[in-house]
C-alpha cells in the first residue's frame, strides 16, 4: 500500500480517536466536579467519592458484580477451554455439528433473547432467581467467547512438541499438563479477562434472570441513567475504568514478559 | 482423573480406564451445559411462542405436565398454534418496531463505514512501528463498559449538557439542542460503541493490500484517487462486508442504547420485546417476538457464511 500519510489521514484519525476518547475524558473529568451541574465546573472535590463510600446500595451491587463476574468467568473458563480443545481436537463425534452450532450461536445472539430464554427456564424449573442465575447464565454465553479465544491458540500450535513429549513416554493426560496446557496458557487468562469483563458489563441478561434483593452494578448504574445523569454515577463509572485499565495493562505486561521469558 | 504414573512408557493411546474417561469428558461437559443452558432454553422460548397467553402463574397455556403422562403431553402439543405470530403480521405496531430496527441498524451501519473506512486506512498506512499502538487505542475503549460509555453521552447531548452549552458558547446555536431523546442520539450512541467492531476488519484487510499494485497504477500514469476506486475498494470489500455484519447484527437486537439515549418513538425489537414481557406481561408474545428478531439476526449470518465459503472455494 501506498505509504505517504496524507493530511487527510491525520484527520480522519484525529477525528476517530476524539470521538472514541473525548467522552471517557469528559466523564473522568467531571466526576472530580464539586458542582451536581454539568456544565458548571465547581472547582475540584472527591466529593462524590466519598458519597460512594458510604452508599450502601452501590457497594452491595458493586460486591455482587464482582462476585458473579469471579465464579462465572472462572467456570466459563475451564467450560470454554474444555469447549476449544473438543472443537480443535476431536476430528468428528456425535453431534460436532449442533456442539459447534451451540459454541457460536451464542455470540451472535440479541441479549435479550438469551436474557428472555433463561429466565424462562429458569422459572419453568422453579428455581429462585438470584446470585446463581446471574452467574449461570453469565457463564453460560461467556464459556463462547472463551472458547473462541482458546480455539485460536490451539489452531496455531505445533503439535510436534506434544509428539516428542509422547515419544519420551508422557502419558497423554501428562503431556497435556506439562506441554499443552501452559503453551496455551496466555490465551486462557486473556479468555478469563475477557469473560470477567463481559459479565461485569452486562445489563441486559442480568435484568432478566436476577431476583429481589440481587442488583449487580450495570442493573443500578442503568436505572439511575434512565433518570439522568449524576456526579456519583460518574465517580463509580471512573473507578470501574480505572479498574479495567489496570487489569488490561497488567495483563499484557503478563503476556509480554511471558513471551520474553520464553524467547530468552 | 488424572493417572499420571500409572501408564508411564506405554505410548501413545494406550492409557486405559479414567483416561478414556477423561477424553469423553472434554466434550461431553460443555455440551451437555450448552444444551441444558442454551438450547433447552431456546426451546423453551419457541414453544411459549406458540403457547396461549392467559391469566396464570405462568402466565401462558398449555403448561406441559410430564407426570400427566404421554397423552397429556399430546394433547398440549395439539394445542399450540402459531396465533401470536399472526398476531405479530396483523399488528402494524410489530412491523413498525421490526421495519425500524432494521432502517436503524442499516443506516447506522453506513455511518460506520463512512467514519471507520478513513480511519481503518489512515492506520494502514501510519508508520509500521506506530500501527500496533493504534490498533491497541481502538480495542481499549471495548474493555471499558459498554453502559458507561452510553451513559457517558446522555451529560453531553442533553438539553443543559455539555454540547449545547459549547455551541451556545460560540454562538452557533440560539437554544439548546434538542439531541437527547430522539433517534439522532440512538445514531451517535450506536456509531459511538461499534467503531471498535468497523475498524478492526477494516484495517485487517487495508493492511495486508498489495502495495506493489497501486505502485504499478500509478506507474502507468493512474491519479491516486482512481487507483484508490479501483484497486483499494475493492480489494477491501471483504473487510467491509465483515465489519457491516459484525455491526448491522447486534444492532438489529440492541436494547441498552434506545433505552437510554432514544425517546419513546424510538421503536426497536428488543425494546419491544422487553415491553411485552415486563410491562404487558404477555410472555407467549414476548417470545414470538424474540423467534423473530432471532430469525432476522441469524439469516443473514447464514447467507454471509454461504458467500464466504463459495469465495474460499473459487480461491482454492
Amino acid at each position: 500500500m501506498n505509504r505517504r500519510f496524507s493530511w487527510f489521514n491525520a484527520t480522519s484519525l484525529t477525528i476517530g480517536f476524539a470521538f472514541l476518547y473525548l467522552p471517557i475524558v469528559i466523564l473522568i473529568v467531571y466526576s472530580f466536579n464539586a458542582s451536581r451541574l454539568v456544565t458548571v465546573w465547581g472547582g475540584f472535590s472527591l466529593e462524590w467519592y466519598r458519597s460512594i463510600w458510604s452508599n450502601e446500595q452501590l457497594l452491595g451491587a458493586l460486591r455482587t458484580s464482582l462476585g458473579v463476574a469471579l465464579v462465572s468467568a472462572a467456570i466459563a473458563t475451564v467450560l470454554g477451554t474444555l469447549a476449544a480443545l473438543a472443537l480443535v481436537r476431536y476430528g468428528r463425534f456425535v453431534g460436532r455439528t449442533l456442539f459447534t452450532g451451540m459454541v457460536y450461536a451464542p455470540l451472535v445472539m440479541p441479549e435479550v433473547i438469551t436474557g428472555l430464554s433463561l429466565l424462562l427456564l429458569f422459572v419453568s424449573l422453579g428455581v429462585d432467581r438470584g446470585f446463581w442465575t446471574v452467574a449461570l447464565s453469565h457463564t453460560t454465553f461467556t464459556l463462547c467467547f472463551v472458547a473462541v479465544v482458546v480455539q485460536a491458540r490451539l489452531v496455531g500450535f505445533d503439535r510436534s512438541l506434544e509428539e516428542a513429549a509422547m515419544d519420551l513416554g508422557a502419558t497423554p493426560m501428562k503431556t497435556f499438563f506439562a506441554v499443552t496446557l501452559p503453551l496455551i496458557t496466555p490465551s486462557i487468562l486473556a479468555g478469563f479477562l475477557l469473560a470477567f469483563t463481559l459479565s461485569l458489563d452486562d445489563v441486559v441478561i442480568a435484568s432478566f434472570v436476577t431476583g429481589p434483593g440481587t442488583a449487580t452494578l450495570p442493573i443500578e448504574i442503568f436505572g439511575r441513567a434512565r433518570r439522568g445523569v449524576s456526579p456519583e454515577i460518574n465517580a463509580l463509572c471512573t473507578i470501574l475504568v480505572g479498574l479495567v485499565t489496570v487489569v488490561v495493562i497488567l495483563a499484557s505486561l503478563v503476556t509480554k514478559r511471558s513471551a520474553m521469558a520464553r524467547a530468552t | 482423573m488424572a493417572s499420571d504414573g500409572k501408564s508411564v512408557g506405554k505410548g501413545v493411546g494406550t492409557s486405559v480406564g479414567d483416561g478414556r474417561l477423561g477424553r469423553l469428558l472434554v466434550p461431553a461437559v460443555p455440551f451437555l451445559w450448552l444444551g441444558a443452558l442454551f438450547l433447552a432454553p431456546v426451546a423453551i422460548v419457541l414453544k411459549i411462542a406458540l403457547s396461549d397467553a392467559t391469566i396464570a402463574q405462568p402466565p401462558y397455556l398449555p403448561v406441559f405436565d410430564w407426570s400427566e403422562g404421554w397423552t397429556a403431553i399430546l394433547d398440549a402439543l395439539g394445542a399450540l398454534d402459531i396465533e401470536n405470530f399472526a398476531l405479530l403480521t396483523e399488528d402494524p405496531l410489530y412491523w413498525r418496531a421490526a421495519l425500524s430496527s432494521l432502517r436503524i441498524a442499516a443506516i447506522s451501519t453506513v455511518l460506520l463505514l463512512l467514519l471507520g473506512y478513513p480511519m481503518a486506512y489512515a492506520m494502514a498506512k501510519a508508520p509500521e512501528k506506530l500501527r500496533p499502538v493504534l490498533v491497541m487505542l481502538v480495542i481499549l475503549p471495548f474493555w471499558t463498559s459498554f453502559l458507561i460509555r452510553v451513559y457517558a453521552w446522555i451529560g453531553i447531548l442533553k438539553p443543559e449538557g455539555l454540547l449545547s452549552a459549547l455551541l451556545l458558547h460560540l454562538g452557533l446555536i440560539d437554544e439548546p439542542l434538542a439531541i437527547m431523546n430522539t433517534e439522532t442520539a440512538v445514531f451517535v450512541g450506536i456509531v459511538y460503541s461499534y467503531l471498535p467492531f468497523m475498524v478492526l476488519p477494516l484495517y485487517a484487510t487495508l493492511e495486508k493490500l498489495d502495495a506493489t499494485l497501486l505502485e504499478a497504477a500509478e506507474d502507468l500514469g493512474c491519479p491516486p484517487w482512481k487507483a484508490f476506486w479501483r484497486i483499494t475498494v475493492p480489494l477491501s470489500l471483504p473487510g467491509v462486508a465483515a465489519g457491516a455484519l459484525l455491526c448491522f447484527i447486534p444492532i438489529v437486537g440492541e436494547y441498552v442504547i434506545p433505552e437510554l439515549l432514544g425517546g419513546s418513538d424510538t421503536l426497536m425489537l428488543g425494546k419491544t420485546l422487553s415491553d411485552e414481557f415486563f410491562k404487558n406481561r404477555d410472555w407467549p408474545l414476548a417470545s414470538a417476538v424474540a423467534i423473530v428478531l432471532l430469525v432476522i439476526v441469524v439469516g443473514p449470518i447464514m447467507v454471509y457464511r454461504d458467500i464466504e465459503t463459495r469465495r474460499m472455494e473459487r480461491a482454492r
